[in-house]
């Protein structure tokens, strides 16, 4: 088994549930506390496993010359790429699901949620000195034994997602743990047994499942969807996909039209008596 | 990265123990005698002193000391266990090396010998797995360089020459002809390999917020970083001194830890003024803890792209 997440791009709205869903569970968790420094004053911080940052992704504008940013020993280009999809349609300006017919360029909000992508290699594993940090040969997540670790933050310093936060009260590491105290929970019914993440999404934007099952959901979205993994070319084989915003076409616009007077006044009765 | 003082101090002081001790083995080997013993032990205990210091003070950023001893056992994969492992097995080494300098006569032993060898390469090992531990972290680039396990032996050798040939000057009489030499010949050296990692860590590559989010050919910018204040992430990650800061750290490095111990040690050899050989030593170990101070504000983690940097 491979264990993971699929997360979706295009649905993601930024609420924030996940992350407040994983504080709330895993506080209270096999790994808990996750503890909080200041959680009532001017600057709060605190243990997180998962965190959602918003990005603006904007069409390189050709004018600018701007040479295409391409990390050394990298694939050609991710199929992630909106502009590259893009580019392969019939107008270069229409970015996925965006117009620009204006001229000025397309740009959308991209909302990303981070937590550990249980990669295949995994670093923080390896450079781990106490044997603290591993991975579970039978479903591939990462865990911290809390019992083990003497909190030098190497492992945090091996990964390159942020995955992993130091508590300060406690001096240990911590990490998601993808749920494994809910998902082989028996107590709960079957439809529970998911990462607290994907069970509070709104939007169901968090997929959980088997990578190696090629007929899971996550599998087959990855196929679908061109699901992609973050920074490949650091050769850590997160298992974690994401979901690349989708091509949605223009934008339906409110026709201008001419109406005769008569019309335009009626909708406006009509309007004022509905109220 | 943020400059843990602890860490500066550690890699600084027990580069300079371990190297000191080497030196001594080194030269005992090469010539095969003994010499005044008490000015070798002497020579061996500060050595020890300085690599234990350093060990001790790697301990206060631990978080959670009271499992440090836990360390030791994962040596087959991570090289902060290697480097536990390794400096806790060269005590029993060297002072059996000691110990069979005391029982052999004049020249040592072949026994000795074969001692000194093992604690020669075992105090090696130690400082490759120091440069290790950072040369192995794929999300720094700035450490992830071929050119950093060499620097930090290189700086090990380098100032344990230095080191060395105090020793000899202030139980002698008179800096270490050898020693001396060699020291300038490897200060030449570590100055060109650190400007050739100047130069390797200063070409634009890498992940980029690009790679990072997945949009590789689109401008990416941050909007919203999810938090008010500080996290651990950007406390530990991102630590910005500022570009002239750090240029002008560069060259104040440069000047602590080649031109002025070159000139004074010159001076000193040439015309016996032993003063400016300690002035030497003084000038390098600040250059040192400089140069040690730049590696970790310079180095840039690829988790600062997530918090808005274009390039690592």
């Amino acid at each position: 088994m491979k264990l993971g997440l699929v997360i979706d791009l295009d649905t993601c709205v930024g609420c924030h549930a996940c992350a407040t869903a994983c504080k709330q569970w895993n506080t209270s968790g096999t790994i808990g506390p996750l503890s909080d420094q200041n959680p009532y004053g001017k600057n709060p911080d605190g243990a997180w496993l998962n965190r959602v940052r918003t990005y603006e992704v904007k069409e390189q504008q050709s004018t600018h010359k701007a040479p295409p940013v391409k990390p050394a020993g990298a694939p050609m280009a991710h199929k992630f790429d909106l502009f590259a999809l893009a580019t392969q349609g019939e107008s270069a300006l229409t970015v996925a699901g965006i117009n620009s017919a204006t001229g000025a360029p397309a740009s959308k909000t991209v909302h990303m949620p981070m937590s550990c992508m249980q990669c295949e290699d995994a670093d923080c594993v390896t450079v781990c000195p106490t044997g603290a940090s591993y991975k579970r040969e039978e479903d591939g997540i990462v865990l911290i034994d809390q019992d083990k670790c003497m909190g030098c933050n190497l492992c945090s310093w091996a990964c390159p997602y942020g995955a992993r936060e130091l508590d300060e009260e406690q001096g240990v590491m911590k990490k998601c743990t993808l749920c494994v105290d809910r998902i082989y929970d028996q107590n709960l019914p079957e439809s529970e047994r998911q990462p607290a993440c994907v069970l509070s999404c709104p939007t169901s934007s968090r997929i959980f499942g088997d990578f190696d099952d090629p007929t899971s959901e996550v599998s087959r979205l990855t196929v679908e969807r061109a699901g992609q993994a973050l920074m490949p070319e650091l050769g850590y084989k997160p298992t974690n996909r994401y979901l690349p915003p989708r091509e949605k076409g223009e934008m339906p616009m409110m026709a201008k039209t001419n109406q005769p007077a008569l019309s335009k006044l009626k909708q406006w009765a009509n309007r004022v008596i509905a109220r | 990265m943020k400059p843990a003082f602890s860490v500066l101090f550690f890699t600084v002081t027990s580069g300079i123990g371990y190297g000191l001790l080497m030196w001594l083995v080194a030269m005992q080997l090469m010539s095969g005698q003994v010499g005044d013993l008490s000015n070798v032990l002497i020579v061996g205990f500060i050595g020890l002193t300085l690599a234990t210091l350093g060990l001790l003070s790697s301990t206060l950023h631990l978080a959670n000391p009271k499992n440090a001893w836990r360390a030791f056992s994962r040596f087959r994969t991570s090289w902060l266990s290697r480097e536990g492992v390794l400096s806790l097995v060269y005590y029993p080494i060297i002072l059996a090396y000691a110990y069979l300098l005391y029982i052999s006569g004049d020249e040592l032993t072949i026994l000795a010998k074969g001692m000194g060898v093992v604690s020669l390469l075992i105090a090696l090992a130690i400082v490759v797995c120091t440069g290790m531990i950072y040369a192995s972290l794929k999300p720094i680039r700035q450490w992830h360089n071929p050119l950093v396990t060499p620097l930090y032996l290189l700086f090990s050798f380098t100032s344990g020459a230095l080191a060395f040939s105090l020793m000899s000057l202030a139980l002698e009489g008179r800096l270490s002809d050898f020693a001396t030499r060699a020291f300038v010949l490897l200060l030449v050296t570590s100055l060109l390999i650190k400007v050739l990692y100047f130069k390797s860590i200063g070409k634009p590559e890498g992940s980029t917020i690009g790679s990072a989010t997945g949009f590789s050919q689109a401008q990416v910018r941050l909007l919203e970083a999810g938090h008010t204040s500080d996290t651990f992430l950007t406390k530990e990650f991102v630590f910005d001194a500022g570009a002239m800061k750090l240029l002008r750290l560069r060259w104040l490095m440069i000047i602590l830890t080649f031109v002025v111990p070159l000139g004074l040690i010159v001076a000193s050899y040439m015309f016996d003024v032993a003063p400016a050989a300690y002035l030497a030593m003084i000038s390098l170990y600040l250059g040192l803890f400089i140069e040690r101070w730049l590696f970790f504000a310079e180095a840039r983690h690829v988790v600062r792209l997530y918090h808005g940097d274009q390039r690592a």
